[in-house]
């Protein structure tokens, strides 16, 4: 157990991250990118949950960050769904290409 | 390496294949099915650091709740079966460079950074103890954030129905 350095579960959450980001440039399907989203949200819980773990291990604080990570995500991914569930009735189309009037 | 050694690096790799396929294949159904043994993968990992609390919450909320509810969008939005375009070339080697840039960089930082209180001290987690904690008012407590994060799932909940429900066409005339 203890064998495993903290920067290995550092690189690990670094690398689900940087995933994350590269799959939110490239995706341009609005499902897609909220996938992406809750890749980032997930490596963010790692960092928490190990830092906690490795590092002060006598207190709780990165488990109820990670608690209210999760809590926030599921809220925001409901919230993003409707939107898309919307977009899609208007637009007949979820690409972001194609619901540019609010850009300017 | 010990066995708990090599368990941590096989759940590493799941994860970081499961997750690159998931943002790669050009098939959306099978992007949700990735995504899906990434987050327990990620639930894995979490058993492996003996947070079992964190684990079983984990396994709950996102893999029977956000992705459920991803392919139920999914369907309701998408023809699944069929191919999604191909990002652009040159969006694709500028995002890949990006990224590894990031990735390079942040290694690095994380390499050469000495973590000093690399502790040996025990950790267990009490479920008990996050309760406790949780609904304490005294410091460190976390009564006020947990009340705010209640608020909000209840206003996340009303706004999601108030915004995908279907308006009638007599009343959107008298919305106008």
């Amino acid at each position: 157990m203890n064998e495993i350095p903290l920067t290995h579960i550092l690189f690990v959450s670094t690398a689900l991250f940087f995933i994350g980001m590269f799959g939110l440039f490239t995706r341009r399907n609005m499902i897609t990118m909220l996938m992406s989203i809750e890749l980032i949200l997930n490596s963010v819980n790692i960092n928490f949950v190990a830092f906690n773990k490795y590092l002060f291990p006598e207190k709780l604080d990165g488990i109820f960050f990670a608690i209210f990570i999760i809590t926030i995500a599921a809220a925001e991914a409901a919230v993003a769904i409707a939107i898309i569930i919307n977009l899609y009735r208007s637009h007949h189309s979820i690409d972001v290409e194609d619901a540019g009037e609010m850009k300017f | 390496m010990s066995t708990a050694a090599i368990l941590f690096y096989i759940i590493a790799a799941f994860i970081l294949g499961t997750g690159i396929l998931a943002v790669t294949t050009r098939k959306i159904f099978r992007s949700a099915i990735w995504l899906l043994f990434s987050l327990i993968g990620i639930a894995a990992l979490y058993f492996w650091m003996e947070v079992e609390f964190i684990a079983a919450v984990q396994i709950i909320v996102y893999v029977g709740g956000i992705v459920v509810l991803i392919i139920f969008s999914i369907f309701l939005t998408q023809k699944s079966g069929s191919e999604m375009a191909k990002p652009l070339q040159g969006r694709t080697m500028i995002s890949l460079l990006a990224v590894l840039f990031g990735l390079t960089l942040t290694s690095t930082l994380i390499f050469q950074n000495e973590f000093n209180s690399m502790s040996l001290r025990p950790f267990q987690l009490n479920v008990a103890d996050i309760g406790t904690q949780m609904l304490s008012t005294t410091e460190h407590g976390y009564i006020l954030p947990f009340e705010v994060v209640s608020i909000l799932l209840l206003a996340a909940m009303i706004g999601a129905i108030v915004i995908a429900i279907k308006v009638k066409a007599a009343d959107e005339k008298t919305l106008n």
